[in-house]
């Protein structure tokens, strides 16, 4: 039961001081769960970020459950999930519930109306970070391009993209290796 | 039967969201703007504004706000959040079982060849959608947009500061 209670609180404190999400997550789960706890051995950890961008889902969500299993199998991955996302669950059900009557404040509005803008550059910035970190060239520009536009014109599901997207590599590595 | 929507709708954003929170974000907004009708594209970002400068993914965030602003209680945001997990419980399991032979499988790498082209392009189509009459309200919106994205790029300026700063600038211009 101890151990549970450590798994869980080790979670919890990871999970209430990243902000920003999975990728900001990883140095702190090292720390915690590999240097300071030594849990789980350097080379593990590095397979487990392997593992866990491998699959779908969220980032951090899948590191915790593979950790937790580690420790504790099926019921360590539980403890170890739920520490995870209950800091940032609690958070914001507070939002949501008080946000509402925060929004009509004539200051909040005008912060707002900035925010907004600038929340789309934040995510907008990404894509041609992302480009540039898995290579993409003038060749394979089309395929980005083309779910962008699916998407934004047609409102076609993302969905469909990743399936498709997860086919066309399977056909095209097929082809690559017979010709 | 708004719950057993809510659990489909994030079950199948955990088990489609590929490549992190930006990618998963075109996700949500299809299914939670576009098809549910849930949220409005202004709440939408909004809360990626609040998730940002809180802790936690925003995947687990949007499902927490969403789950209790559709239902109006905590029973929602639960279940949205419970189900937001479901797949990766199940996919990140089974995968650790078989680790060794998945890594090194030749159709898993084609299967990821095809999908890190397309993540940039989920993520361009989130950006495209929220570049909308509700957002940019008017040539101010436009600078503030222009300004956020040179800083963020150019010079690294931490999104939450990015935010803070786009907070303060609204209480001068409007």
């Amino acid at each position: 039961m101890k151990q549970y209670w450590e798994i869980f609180i080790t979670f919890a404190k990871i999970g209430a001081f990243t902000i920003g999400g999975g990728y900001a997550m990883i140095p702190l789960i090292e720390k915690e769960v590999v240097d300071r706890k030594k849990w789980i051995s350097k080379t593990d950890f590095v397979d487990m970020i392997a593992i866990s961008q491998s699959a779908p889902g969220i980032l951090a969500v899948n590191i915790s459950i593979l950790a937790g299993y580690r420790l504790k199998k099926n019921r360590g991955s539980l403890v170890a999930s739920f520490g995870a996302t209950f800091p940032s669950f609690l958070m914001i059900l507070l939002i949501a519930v008080f946000f509402r009557q925060f929004e009509h404040i004539e200051w909040v509005q005008k912060m707002f109306k900035a925010i907004r803008p600038a929340v789309v550059a934040l995510i907008a910035v990404p894509v041609f970070t992302t480009a540039k970190s898995v290579g993409i060239n003038f060749k394979t520009a089309v395929i980005p391009i083309g779910a962008a536009l699916l998407i934004w014109l047609w409102g076609i599901s993302p969905v469909y993209i990743i399936i498709a997207a997860a086919t066309g590599g399977l056909i095209y590595g097929r082809l690559k290796r017979r010709f | 039967m708004i719950y057993l929507q809510l659990f489909i709708t994030y079950f199948k954003v955990g088990l489609f969201g590929f490549g992190g929170g930006y990618p998963m974000l075109s996700l949500i907004q299809h299914e939670v703007v576009d098809q549910h009708g849930w949220i409005t594209q202004q709440e939408f970002t909004d809360i990626v504004a609040i998730s940002q400068m809180t802790p936690g993914p925003i995947g687990i965030n949007s499902a927490t706000y969403i789950g209790y602003t559709v239902t109006n209680n905590i029973f929602g945001s639960a279940i949205a959040s419970i189900a937001v997990c479901l797949p990766s419980f199940i996919i990140v399991l089974a995968i650790a079982r078989i680790f060794t032979t998945f890594r090194s499988n030749k159709y898993v790498d084609d299967v990821f060849r095809g999908l890190r082209p397309a993540t940039v392009g989920l993520i361009a189509a989130a950006a495209l959608l929220l570049m909308n009459p509700e957002n940019f309200i008017d040539y101010k919106s436009i600078i503030i947009f222009g300004a956020s994205f040179i800083l963020t790029l150019f010079y690294r300026v931490h999104p939450i500061l990015m935010i803070i700063l786009a907070g303060i600038s609204g209480l001068l211009l409007y």
